[in-house]
């Protein structure tokens, strides 16, 4: 992977990128910018922000401790696994990823909501799921699923399955393969896949107050906080926003050290 | 790029000005943001507004109060605003972004609405406190909640909501779903509501009436028909519409 051999990066590819790049980071610089920090540490111990940020860490990991649990499965069987209409199901896995999430809080309402197929049954056992933060775990996970397995079916299919195969001469029945050799070899992808889970799933807003609604404590994640704060005070939006941002960079960059640097290894 | 759209405005300007007022807007396009509470309304104003006015395009656009008024400050094309209470219009006015003095156009007072069959068996307004009984209100930031708050203090309901919605539409949608036993509504989205719900009146809504504010915008490049707008809402076929909703006179 040495520079010499392959020579100098054309101008034609890094023009463009400095582009991309500079339009994704301009409007988080000028965010910052007009972040009025002075008053961060007093807002910083207002409960309810508090609050709205601990609530949002904590169902983004839910939520992507979900997507492990079962979208690691779904990404292994589309990768690995030859079963009729599989193509149909990568695409079916793919559709949530284009409905605007206000629509996916509605899909998600008629399902688990008071009368929705599953939610009806559960009302008549006394379970309500809308409103409460279960249903915040279940947006996320509606939303963040679709990422996490698409990038996960990648790295495995880019993973050569010869290893898969050679362990499988070897006697290594097909559970021992997949955590011994397959997950092994495709973790930087697994990864890559938990943080754009957790990172999608840290900046949802249609499906969560469509489908769990706005209720500080239960419901009200960092992003709806933001929204609300929008409404009356535009600085407090900002601050909000800033917040979010940084605390989501710090915990990707830490885990960018701690697993990241571990797999590379 | 940036020249191109300014010019043809000018010469639609230039073009316009040898007619009546009526047809000097000919060909543009009038942008009415307005309180979510006022979505059937205004969409009936649009037809009979644009009847008057060949030639000018009506685009609605409908949210929250509160999230309206702060795209106007930020400096959002728009010709004419609406809110649903004097607080919200008092930030655009405070930031000079109105054109003329705000109107009253209308009043509103709140109900309590319950899902078609009442499952949770709501009577009055007090059972809001009876255990396992859910409810939804606007967020304290909407003109919406302003007024439930203050109706809920004034009742003594001690038991929180279960979610403080966006706009007031978003209360009435998830009541009409029975996702909620109950949400605290607009008589007049109780009224457009139909039967898919029950309405329970609250005592001393009348104390916590909604006034309604219209102004037409500063930064509007259409203030004749912004005002013309404006006047229909106050005139007597505008006021007709209005009381047909469920809306009471200013």
């Amino acid at each position: 992977m040495s520079r010499a051999p392959l020579g100098r990066a054309p101008l034609r590819l890094v023009l463009p990128a400095l582009v991309a790049l500079g339009f994704l980071i301009l409007p988080l610089l000028t965010l910052l910018q007009r972040t009025p920090w002075s008053t961060i540490p007093a807002r910083l111990v207002e409960p309810k922000i508090l609050d709205a940020l601990r609530l949002s860490l904590l169902t983004a990991t839910i939520a992507i401790a979900l997507c492990l649990l079962l979208g690691l499965p779904l990404a292994w069987m589309l990768a690995r696994v030859d079963f009729a209409g599989r193509s149909f199901v990568r695409i079916l896995v793919t559709v949530p990823l284009v409905l605007p999430p206000v629509v996916a809080g509605v899909a998600l309402l008629t399902a688990f909501g008071r009368n929705g197929i599953l939610g009806g049954p559960l009302r008549e056992l006394g379970i309500t799921i809308p409103f409460t933060t279960t249903a915040v775990v279940i947006a996320h996970t509606f939303v963040a699923m679709p990422f996490f397995v698409i990038s996960v079916e990648g790295a495995l299919r880019a993973a050569n399955q010869e290893y898969d195969v050679v362990a499988a001469t070897l006697g290594a029945d097909r559970w021992t393969i997949f955590r011994r050799v397959t997950l092994p070899i495709a973790l930087p992808g697994v990864l890559a896949g938990v943080v754009l889970g957790w990172a999608r799933s840290l900046g949802e807003f249609g499906a969560t107050i469509t489908f769990a609604g706005n209720f500080p404590g239960t419901t009200q994640t960092m992003p709806l906080a933001v929204y609300e704060a929008l409404q009356v005070d535009f600085d407090a939006a900002l601050m909000l926003s800033a917040i979010l941002l940084l605390v989501s960079v710090a915990v990707l960059a830490l885990l960018r050290e701690r697993w990241l640097g571990q797999a590379a290894q | 790029m940036r020249r191109a759209p300014a010019g043809v405005l000018l010469l639609l300007a230039v073009a316009g000005c040898g007619g009546t007022t009526l047809t000097s807007e000919s060909g543009s396009t009038l942008t009415v943001l307005a309180a979510a509470s006022l979505t059937e309304t205004f969409t009936e104003l649009e037809g009979i507004y644009e009847k008057d006015h060949p030639g000018v395009d009506v685009r609605l656009a409908f949210d929250s109060s509160a999230t309206l008024a702060g795209q106007v400050v930020e400096g959002a094309p728009a010709d004419v605003l609406a809110t649903a209470d004097p607080r919200t219009m008092a930030t655009v006015t405070a930031a000079d972004a109105t054109a003329a003095e705000p109107a009253l156009f209308a009043t509103n007072t709140m109900v309590l609405v319950v899902p078609a069959g009442n499952r949770a068996g709501i009577k009055t307004f007090a059972d809001l406190d009876q255990d396992g009984v859910s409810y939804l209100t606007c967020a304290e930031s909407a003109p919406c909640g302003a007024v439930a708050g203050s109706l809920l203090d004034l009742n003594q309901i001690g038991s929180p909501p279960k979610s403080f919605e966006i706009d007031v539409k978003a209360v009435l949608t998830k009541v009409e779903l029975d996702e909620a036993d109950a949400g605290l509504v607009y008589a007049t989205d109780a009224a457009s509501a139909g039967d898919t719900v029950e309405t329970i009146a609250i005592p001393g809504s009348a104390e916590a009436v909604n006034s309604y504010l219209v102004a037409p915008l500063r930064r509007s490049e259409h203030l004749g028909a912004a005002r013309d707008w404006v006047e229909l809402m106050l005139s007597e076929k505008g006021q007709r519409v209005l009381r047909q909703a469920g809306f009471g006179p200013p």
